[in-house]
């Protein structure tokens, strides 16, 4: 594990939040959508907060299938669940909310949990390779 | 009644994005670490590369299917139970899907960590 691929897994966790937190705040101000007005929807996408949610998204998704692809899927999971873990603590010390103790013990039981797996390692499967299995065409190709 | 469609959809939600994840796991191992790739070809290179993979569509399809059996769950069922209970399931399904089909080696720290992070998603979600 390189100090980049630490870098990536940390994008999953903060972009994911990010684009989550957006979402959530740009459709509360669209208000409901009902599903007679589906172009509503559409629309949605024009929202200022909604693209930036968006595009955080995607951010996300780039970061979680870069990380997939040297990374076990029980290794790469744990840390997309710390998102929940940042957006109780962003609410908590920037929002001034309330954390109950059931959800303290929530956030120690998921930082533990994703303790456990990133002290271990990141690849155990051995799966073919595209790049493995036909090295002479990417000889010719390169 | 909508009890136990709150229930199918959470079924539905895990069963999807258990495959979904699976699927683009093993799409992106086949592609092979896209760090390597974009320093020696390029980003057009990584991004032509998975497109071309044809689980990564299958995969993107299962997560579909997963997002709107969410909202097919959120409108039968309280936030309160759909979220939490589809979310840690997964954890779980998916740490069994992973050792299956895509063979890796779910050891006892793994299972630990799986079991840890489902009952802390539930815990954060009540």
């Amino acid at each position: 594990m390189t100090f980049r691929k630490y870098l990536v897994l940390a994008g999953i966790t903060v972009f994911s939040t990010a684009g989550d937190s957006l979402l959530a705040r740009g459709m509360k101000e669209l208000g409901n959508v009902s599903l007679h007005n589906l172009s509503g929807l559409l629309l949605a996408v024009a929202h200022p907060w909604v693209t930036a949610g968006i595009l955080f998204l995607l951010a996300f998704f780039a970061c979680y299938m870069s990380a997939l692809s040297w990374a076990d899927l029980t290794y790469v999971l744990p840390a997309t669940s710390l998102a929940y873990v940042l957006v109780a603590l962003v609410g908590h010390f920037r929002l001034h909310e309330v954390i109950s103790p059931t959800r303290w013990l929530g956030i120690a039981l998921i930082a533990a949990g994703v303790g456990f797996v990133a002290a271990g390692p990141s690849l155990t499967s051995h799966q073919p390779r595209d790049a493995d299995r036909n090295p002479v065409s990417q000889e010719m190709e390169s | 009644m909508s009890e136990l469609y709150a229930w199918a959809a959470i079924g539905l939600i895990i069963l999807a994005s258990t495959t979904g994840d699976v699927l683009l796991s093993y799409s992106m191992k086949r592609v092979g670490d896209v760090g390597e790739l974009w320093k020696r070809r390029g980003i057009l290179a990584v991004v032509g590369r998975v497109l071309r993979t044809p689980t990564f569509a299958l995969g993107l399809m299962a997560m579909g299917v997963a997002f709107y059996s969410l909202l097919f769950g959120l409108s039968w069922g309280n936030l309160s139970l759909v979220v939490p209970a589809s979310a840690s399931l997964t954890f779980v399904a998916n740490a069994v899907a992973a050792r299956i089909f895509l063979h890796e080696r779910v050891g006892r720290r793994r299972w630990i960590a799986a079991l840890l992070v489902a009952g802390g998603v539930v815990l954060m979600a009540i």
